[in-house]
């Protein structure tokens, strides 16, 4: 396996394989800003939401949290931030900058859209041309953090794409990488699988203890055994019947070898490498998103049914094995990996390939969801607003 | 060709990867976990990705997949046919 890739080395020496230039709104209000900014400076790029007004407690400092993750995140170069007023802007610069890189925020209040979108592209053209002259460096592949998460998923994705990231992973795993897994729900079924593969007793009960309470929101809110939700219609067209076949399909992303190094909250950042499982959400462009503000660098994202998505800053690399998949919608899938089906390859070449395009997609190839424009960033909530 | 795969030699359902599975086909199976093939009936036409059933089973039962519990049987399942969510059901919420 190459142990090299190409990356841009960040001022605090996390290491990104992009070099945006985000305008990073605080806020829905200030979402019109951002994106005139970005239509005016080509080459930056706005991430609206719809959030930001009136959150508390937890909520609010996920809000915060996955903000500034998003910014600090090595694949951003820079960041201009625009809130609709100054102290909650500033809390978000003053995050994206412990890590060094350049950042600046424009409050709206006492200025108008006019005259921020105006000083605000022109700290945004400053910061692309600076960016523009950022190299790529050789850098060694244990800087490189890799995320799993998969979606649409069908009875293809358990016996071929998503074991295809776990023998990936048992290999990132082995040469010293970060890499994490997620999605809390989606593992009723294999909870003693993921809980047997813990690191230690501590780590045992740390996923235990988020498992057991996604359980609980599940049982508080459910008004019926959630076989429209999970699986989810396009699951059950795919052929998947229960989420116990569900979540051991999604387990195989986790390969064989790995261990359970720890348990992170959403969009903490892990404090070392090896394997991390974050509690999150099911819901794809919420779990890549909770990955980008994690600091995660490439995304691994297998697929049966074919699901399209994409992040701003996170590179989704699409793994299918589902031929009708492949054949229909060849223009989503960066990995094809059917002929595990057939008998025609072997997953340990399966494995293989993904790392190959990783190398790829880390060396500067756009990927499948980059070319077609998916952007798709989307902030998880906790409960309603105050 | 391959028409199905399953993981475990003890599951009782294996997954069609092929488009066009019809009733009255003998299929080859793939198992994953042992990379060997074993043949099999098929009662009716099942769509890539769904599960065809490997063995009689009664409602009650429970279905193994991956060489684990993945549900249960809700309505009576012969070998051959089309096993899915009219049924099997999950055991759990």
């Amino acid at each position: 396996m190459q142990t090299k890739f190409r990356g841009y080395r960040r001022e605090n020496g996390r290491v990104g394989v992009r070099n945006h230039v985000v305008i990073l709104p605080v806020d829905d209000l200030s979402n019109a800003a951002s994106e005139a900014v970005a239509h005016n400076v080509k080459g930056t790029l706005a991430i609206p939401h719809p959030y930001g007004r009136l959150q508390f407690g937890a909520d609010l400092e996920l809000h915060f949290r996955t903000l500034i993750g998003a910014g600090s995140n090595p694949n951003v170069a820079a960041v201009v931030v625009i809130g609709i007023e100054e102290g909650w802007t500033k809390k978000v610069v003053d995050g994206i900058a412990a890590t060094g890189k350049p950042v600046t925020g424009f409050g709206i209040e006492l200025h108008g859209d006019h005259d921020t979108i105006m000083r605000a592209s022109k700290m945004a053209r400053e910061y692309l041309q600076w960016s523009s002259e950022k190299q790529r460096e050789d850098c060694d592949l244990n800087e490189l953090w890799v995320s799993c998460k998969c979606g649409e998923s069908d009875t293809t994705s358990g016996c071929g794409s998503n074991p295809t990231v776990g023998n990936a992973f048992d290999k990132l795993y082995a040469a010293g990488c970060t890499l994490v897994f997620g999605e809390t729900t989606e593992l009723t079924g294999g909870e003693q699988i993921v809980a047997a593969r813990c690191r230690d007793e501590k780590v045992r009960s740390d996923f235990m203890r988020v498992f057991d309470r996604y359980q609980s929101v599940i049982n508080r809110h459910k008004t019926s055994d959630l076989s429209d939700s999970q699986p989810t219609k396009g699951n059950i067209a795919g052929g998947l019947t229960t989420i116990e076949e569900k979540a051991l399909g999604n387990i195989q992303k986790i390969g064989k070898q790995c261990v359970v190094d720890g348990v992170i909250d959403k969009a903490e950042v892990p404090s070392g490498p090896g394997l991390w499982f974050m509690d999150s959400s099911s819901a794809a462009a919420e779990m890549v998103t909770l990955c980008a503000a994690s600091g995660f660098v490439v995304h691994f994202f297998p697929t049966g049914q074919g699901n399209v998505i994409g992040n701003p800053i996170l590179p989704v690399v699409k793994i299918c094995a589902n031929p009708r998949t492949v054949r229909t919608m060849a223009e989503h899938v960066d990995v094809d990996t059917s002929g595990l089906l057939q008998r025609e390859i072997t997953m340990d070449q399966a494995g293989d390939k993904l790392l190959d395009m990783m190398f790829r997609t880390a060396n500067g190839r756009l990927t499948a969801a980059e070319a077609l424009g998916h952007r798709e960033f989307v902030l998880t909530r906790l409960y309603e607003s105050a | 060709m391959i028409h199905c795969v399953l993981h475990d030699p003890n599951d009782s359902v294996a997954v069609v990867v092929v488009e066009d599975v019809k009733a009255g086909q003998t299929l080859t199976g793939l198992i994953l976990d042992e990379d060997r093939t074993i043949t099999l009936p098929c009662a009716q036409d099942i769509p890539l990705g769904h599960k065809v059933a490997l063995k009689d089973m009664k409602v009650g039962d429970t279905v193994i997949k991956y060489g684990a519990d993945v549900g249960k049987v809700v309505a009576p399942i012969k070998a051959g046919q089309h096993a899915h969510v009219h049924n099997i059901k999950t055991k759990r919420w």
